[in-house]
């Protein structure tokens, strides 16, 4: 070995150190969730589970804020958010794939104006423009901006352009009509993109915060981020930090299972999500 | 492969109608929540509310904007976050990525857990760093003492709240920013690196004149999406600091709501809008440009 080659294994070493503490607040937040008398602070900062562990602390973040319905609402959301555009962005991506008509070029890139004036910073000309249709404090309202996805038709249009045009040749002799071809030739055949794009497009709207802050203001109406903001605002008074750590597990894990089952998937999709 | 598909079309099938017809639905939607919010904001910004009538202020706002002390916080603040989150992102990123890059099993459970915290809200990342910021008893203070080192009021004292709302979201982001750098890494032919080999390149030289110039482009559309965050993600502000400690952590998207919401000065956050949507403009333009290379590219396949 050249003697250049210590310097990897010295990386390697630090990147362990790193990812140590990269994992620390995770390894907190497990340890507190089910450290027993959780109040007050003294002790809370060890990471050393040494105790009989409890669930009282999420005993008490379920008690104390109205989860079952947070989640009700964030499933409602995202499922909303992803029928809708997984309509509008079959249809567009196709019509941008395989057809020609006047403007295309121009309204592609019409399209990817939205890559970057994504919806949560024209939150203040929405908001008005979601209580004019009359969808204030309403869980359409929070889904209504994101009906339309530049990334989900750019990533449609990538996948139908794969596709053989023979298939579609084919079809067409068969009598076909243009909506039989979408549904039975371009989807099934574009599943993969598909998937990525609802493991992106589920993600990021069960994480949104600031966007439904805006519009929702009925508690009962509120999704888990909402929820956990507020839950969390009450606990920090009360120093309740174990009952955060629980309440935080409750809203996360549903995803990072998710991750935990699909790895490879989800790495893909957030890969394809870097356009936009 | 042109003549053969029309040929193969029926006559009668208006395509260009068709065509207008299947993006309609997105259209409307795009005009709604995309076009027609900015001409609003371009609009509001020159305009301000008196006695229940809207009066034409011309650049009243954007006036009234620059002289507000807090808005250039937010602006001069905004600044400081981007290079000091963006930069030691990319640069851990790339180092993880470098370190992690073979897929044995072990690499594959260290990515997975640098990955983690890009999964959940940056609310939830919030909540617990509440805890690890905490003064004396926090989990930051908690094993500073123990290496004997004096810990800080992170969040309470105006000269270091932002540096560590900066340290949550290298957290957060830099596993992101990671897979890039690996799916740019596996792009790298093997060839190259042998070739520096045989010339008596050490690891550092294959570094700077190998690995290095092959993630270039990665290496600009990664920082083009940290800038693109940096001004969209402001939920951490609202869990931790609210912008305080005196404006110490506002940021501008954060400012544009405080304007709006608490203050109700319309006017203002209109303006504001349209800086930061300038700024995105400036942003995207560079990417766009990206994209239309990559476009070019495929048609030219």
């Amino acid at each position: 070995m050249i003697p250049g080659e210590i310097t990897p294994r010295l990386g390697f070493a630090a990147v362990l150190v790193l990812v140590a503490i990269w994992a620390t607040p995770f390894a907190w937040m497990l340890v507190a969730s089910v450290r027993p008398g959780a109040f007050g602070a003294g002790g809370m900062a060890s990471l050393v589970p040494d105790f009989v562990p409890t669930a009282a602390n999420f005993a008490e973040a379920w008690d104390s804020a109205d989860f079952a319905r947070y989640y009700l609402n964030t499933i409602l959301i995202c499922g909303g958010i992803l029928a809708v555009q997984i309509v509008t962005i079959s249809l567009a991506g196709y019509a941008f794939a395989r057809l020609r008509f006047p403007g295309r070029t121009f309204l592609f890139y019409a399209f990817l104006i939205q890559l970057m004036l994504v919806p949560v910073v024209l939150l203040v000309p929405n908001l008005r423009t979601v209580a004019q249709l009359g969808l204030y404090d309403t869980l359409p309202g929070v889904m209504a901006p994101y009906f339309a996805s530049a990334f989900g038709t750019f990533l449609m249009r990538q996948a139908f352009r794969t596709i053989p045009q023979e298939l579609e040749d084919a079809a067409l002799m068969d009598g076909a009509r243009w909506h039989e071809l979408v549904r039975h030739v371009y989807l099934p055949l574009a599943k993969p993109s598909l998937i990525a794009f609802s493991i992106v497009s589920v993600t990021s709207h069960w994480n949104e915060f600031l966007w439904p802050l805006m519009v929702i203001n009925d508690p009962d109406k509120r999704p888990l981020t909402l929820g956990l903001a507020t839950f969390t605002r009450g606990a920090e008074g009360a120093q309740a930090w174990g009952v955060i750590a629980a309440g935080t597990i409750l809203v996360i894990a549903p995803l990072v299972l998710a991750f935990a089952l699909f790895q490879r998937r989800f790495v893909n999709s957030f890969l394809a999500s870097g356009l936009k | 492969m042109a003549v053969r598909r029309r040929l193969a079309l029926p006559a009668w099938r208006p395509k260009g109608l068709l065509g207008l017809a299947l993006l309609a639905p997105s259209l409307v939607f795009l005009g709604l929540f995309t076009y027609w919010p900015v001409l609003q904001v371009l609009w509001q910004s020159l305009h301000a509310e008196a006695r229940r009538q809207t009066v034409f202020v011309g650049l009243g706002n954007y006036r009234a904007l620059f002289a507000d002390p807090a808005f250039a916080a937010a602006l001069v603040n905004n600044l400081v976050y981007a290079l000091g989150t963006v930069v030691p992102s990319l640069v851990l990123a790339l180092g993880f990525a470098l370190a992690l890059s073979s897929s044995t099993r072990l690499n594959a459970a260290l990515r997975a857990i640098l990955f983690l915290p890009v999964l959940i809200p940056l609310v939830a990342a919030s909540s617990l760093f509440l805890f690890i910021f905490l003064p004396q008893v926090g989990l930051l203070d908690h094993y500073l003492a123990k290496l004997g080192v004096q810990g800080a009021n992170w969040l309470g004292d105006p000269d270091v709240a932002l540096w560590s709302l900066m340290g949550l979201t290298i957290w957060k982001n830099a596993g992101y920013y990671m897979l890039f750098f690996l799916a740019g890494l596996q792009g790298i032919p093997e060839e190259s690196y042998e070739a520096a080999r045989l010339d008596g390149a050490n690891s550092w030289q294959r570094l700077r004149y190998v690995t290095l110039p092959y993630l270039r482009p990665t290496l600009s559309f990664v920082a083009v999406i940290a800038l693109l965050n940096v001004v969209t993600q402001v939920d951490h502000i609202f869990i931790l600091t609210k912008g305080g400690p005196s404006d110490s952590t506002n940021l501008l998207l954060f400012y544009v709501y405080q304007q709006a919401v608490e203050r109700y000065d319309l006017g203002k956050a209109a303006a504001a809008t349209v800086v930061s949507l300038a700024l995105l403009l400036a942003l995207s333009a560079t990417s766009l440009r990206r994209m239309e290379r990559r476009t070019d590219a495929e048609e030219a396949r």
